[in-house]
């Protein structure tokens, strides 16, 4: 069977997994649709405006990541530069190292992901505890998160159940309540005995320095209330100019993403604990990650680097929500993880092995729609298809087009062809070339009628002259 | 310890380098973003009653009196709490046995605590958002583990809109905005309150 890896992934998944992913999308997508209603929100005039904002900023990155070097640096913070992953983690391990922290908690962000920094810091013998709930089941059963915004989306509560009773987390139980509940008490006692927290970034602002992280659960609070060292990884595109430009931001986040105007909790961190503040950090870190993004910044598909991570487009896509994000094969998955996956990788091998993922899409651009920075992801998609093709990468299930050429450029062929077709509907599926075949295993064909127009103009045209 | 900085820097620069036109700077309309046109119009009219009413809408409560919140808190059982030495005079001495209060907080006993009591510096009316800082609170975890938390809130620190509390960030180097109690629906898409933060998120308005 010649189908693309991410047909494979989606094919081989159970009809139970399927049906969370598309439940949990949906709900999210209206969800959404229920918050901007409600508020009246302006989404267009709001959308152009935060559009422009993180667009501005990528254009003058340079200038951007100078001042909020120097900003974070007045504040306290000591600021440093990873060109990749291996280079974030030696960073985030020296810091540590020099602390001897061996016990660290930290919270859910697509950066420690992509570069896979629990994984390295636990291979060093140093203890790296998922705090968001989702998470932390993930991290349990050593699984991969499926959803930017809800890791589990592909798991029930029995499931979830399953691992903590296996991770000794009490007797078996599914009741949701008694799954958070004993998340609670048994990651109180990680914060208090953790010596360093690791955090995200959902925005810097340059011009002020204070960094801005968005949570839900307050898993977020106890890291920077319970441990004496922060160190945040960031992506180079989570800057913003202002605080201001942060408000637009904020206004647009939590509604694409959970239909909520506020995220519960909205941190403002900008260096160490206050003064007669006995709770907090005393050292804060700030390390800003390229690992692909200069690549990213550079190609014609640098509008990518917008993205807030809501996941809107995720819940909305036709593709994603009969997929789920383990076919995406990274740390991004849906509209947003095909064109940033790829990119992101270097060229060559790296990104061959993700070239199916721009292709993994019907282009009906309704991620487009829902993006709250105007991202035009579908066009971005097929930019991506063609930098795959230039890039050498083969096609599983598309045919050659070879073969239609020639019969399209012989009028005797094309009208032998026509008539041919109507065999399609009767000959058994095993019968044609592989690529048909495996097409045909996925796919009705619907009647054929071909040379219907042919048939109709000829008797048309015998009628006029008469 | 190994830095990139020059690195990252060259690279971003050759990245822009080729750029033909940059976007300019965005202007922020006058009024805001008009994110939430309905509720901040309200917000401006009345901030008192719309904090309030948009409080009870994130699933949090506001109390005009200490008597009701002490009633409150006895009727279900969540007896004993810490208390912000800063906060403890807007209590007016309605907190009597069978409540107790303690003014210092123990990281080590934290489970042992049914409420926190510390003080809001400001709210945001249109979101129903309470606003903390390191600089009124002395223990971030005060308020933070407690099932209960109850923030001591003047009436003439909230502010109308997401925007104003954006202008009143001030120099505080760790401020929080709290948006009901805490929450997750990771488990089936169910929402669940209280999963590491408060389970209730209570306001005691002066």
């Amino acid at each position: 069977m010649t189908r693309e890896p991410f047909d494979r992934f989606a094919a081989d998944q159970s009809e139970e997994r399927r049906s969370s992913v598309r439940g949990g999308a949906k709900a999210g997508h209206e969800a959404r649709g229920r918050a901007l209603e409600a508020d009246g929100v302006p989404f267009d005039r709001l959308r152009s405006l935060a559009a422009r904002i993180k667009q501005h900023t990528l254009d003058h990155l340079d200038a951007y990541l100078r001042a909020a070097t120097t900003s974070l640096e007045s504040r306290g913070v000591t600021v440093h530069f990873a060109a990749d992953a291996q280079s974030a983690c030696g960073i985030v391990t020296d810091i540590l190292d020099r602390r001897r922290a061996i016990r660290v908690v930290k919270t859910k962000s697509m950066v420690t992901e992509e570069v896979e920094l629990a994984h390295h810091l636990e291979q060093r013998g140093i203890e790296c505890i998922e705090t968001d709930l989702g998470e932390f089941v993930v991290q349990l059963a050593r699984d991969r998160p499926s959803h930017i915004v809800k890791p589990i989306i592909h798991k029930n509560r029995a499931e979830i159940a399953a691992t903590f009773e296996s991770h000794g987390l009490g007797p078996y139980d599914d009741t949701p309540e008694v799954i958070t509940r004993r998340a609670r008490e048994f990651l109180r006692r990680k914060y208090l005995a953790a010596d360093a927290a690791i955090t995200g970034a959902n925005f810097i602002s340059a011009e002020s320095g204070r960094l801005v992280l968005v949570t839900n659960e307050g898993n977020s609070r106890f890291c920077l209330a319970a441990t004496r060292c922060h160190v945040a990884l960031v992506g180079i595109e989570k800057l913003v100019p202002t605080d201001r430009d942060v408000g637009a931001l904020l206004d647009l986040l939590a509604r694409s993403a959970t239909g909520q105007r506020l995220t519960v909790y909205t941190e403002f961190i900008a260096g160490p604990r206050g003064v007669g503040q006995l709770d907090g950090p005393d050292e804060m870190h700030v390390v800003f990650l390229d690992n692909g993004r200069t690549q990213v910044l550079a190609s014609d598909c640098r509008q990518i680097l917008r993205c807030i991570r809501c996941g809107a487009c995720l819940n909305v896509c036709p593709v994603y929500r009969q997929a789920s994000g383990h076919a995406y094969r990274g740390v991004y998955a849906g509209p947003i993880g095909a064109v940033l996956s790829p990119l992101l990788e270097e060229p060559g091998r790296r990104f061959l092995e993700k070239a199916d993922l721009p292709r993994a899409s019907t282009l009906c651009g309704a991620c487009h729609e829902v993006c709250p920075v105007d991202i035009p992801i579908e066009e971005l998609l097929v930019r991506m298809r063609d930098r795959a093709k230039r890039s050498g990468a083969t096609s599983g299930s598309t045919p050659s087009m070879g073969a239609w050429a020639l019969v399209a450029s012989q009028p005797d062929a094309w009208r032998a062809a026509l008539s041919a077709g109507r065999l399609l509907a009767v000959l058994p599926g095993w019968l044609g070339p592989e690529p048909l075949r495996a097409w045909r295993d996925n796919h009705a064909l619907p009647p054929w009628r071909g040379g219907a127009f042919r048939r109709w103009l000829e008797k048309r045209g015998a009628a006029h002259a008469r | 310890m190994p830095d990139d900085r020059a690195l990252v820097m060259r690279r971003v620069g050759a990245a822009l380098s080729s750029l033909r036109s940059r976007e300019p700077l965005p202007v922020h309309p006058e009024d805001g973003t008009g994110a939430s046109s309905v509720c901040a119009s309200a917000a401006r009219a009345n901030p008192v009653a719309a904090f309030v009413t948009q409080l009870a809408s994130v699933g949090g409560r506001a109390f005009e009196a200490p008597a009701p919140l002490a009633e409150w808190l006895t009727a279900r059982g969540f007896l004993r709490g810490y208390c912000d030495r800063e906060a403890l005079g807007a209590l007016a001495g309605a907190f009597a046995p069978p409540l107790s209060l303690d003014t210092r907080f123990m990281a080590d006993r934290i489970d042992e605590y049914d409420f926190g009591i510390t003080r809001a510096a400001g709210a945001i009316a249109e979101t129903g958002t309470i606003i903390l800082n390191d600089a009124l609170t002395s223990r971030r975890l005060g308020s933070l583990a407690p099932w209960v938390h109850v923030a001591v809130l003047k009436r003439s620190d909230i502010v109308p809109t997401v925007s104003d509390a954006i202008r009143a960030l001030g120099t505080d180097p760790y401020v929080v905005w709290c948006t009901g109690p805490s929450k997750t629906a990771d488990v089936e898409g169910i929402l669940i309150q209280g999963v590491h933060g408060p389970g209730e998120q209570l306001v005691l308005l002066t």
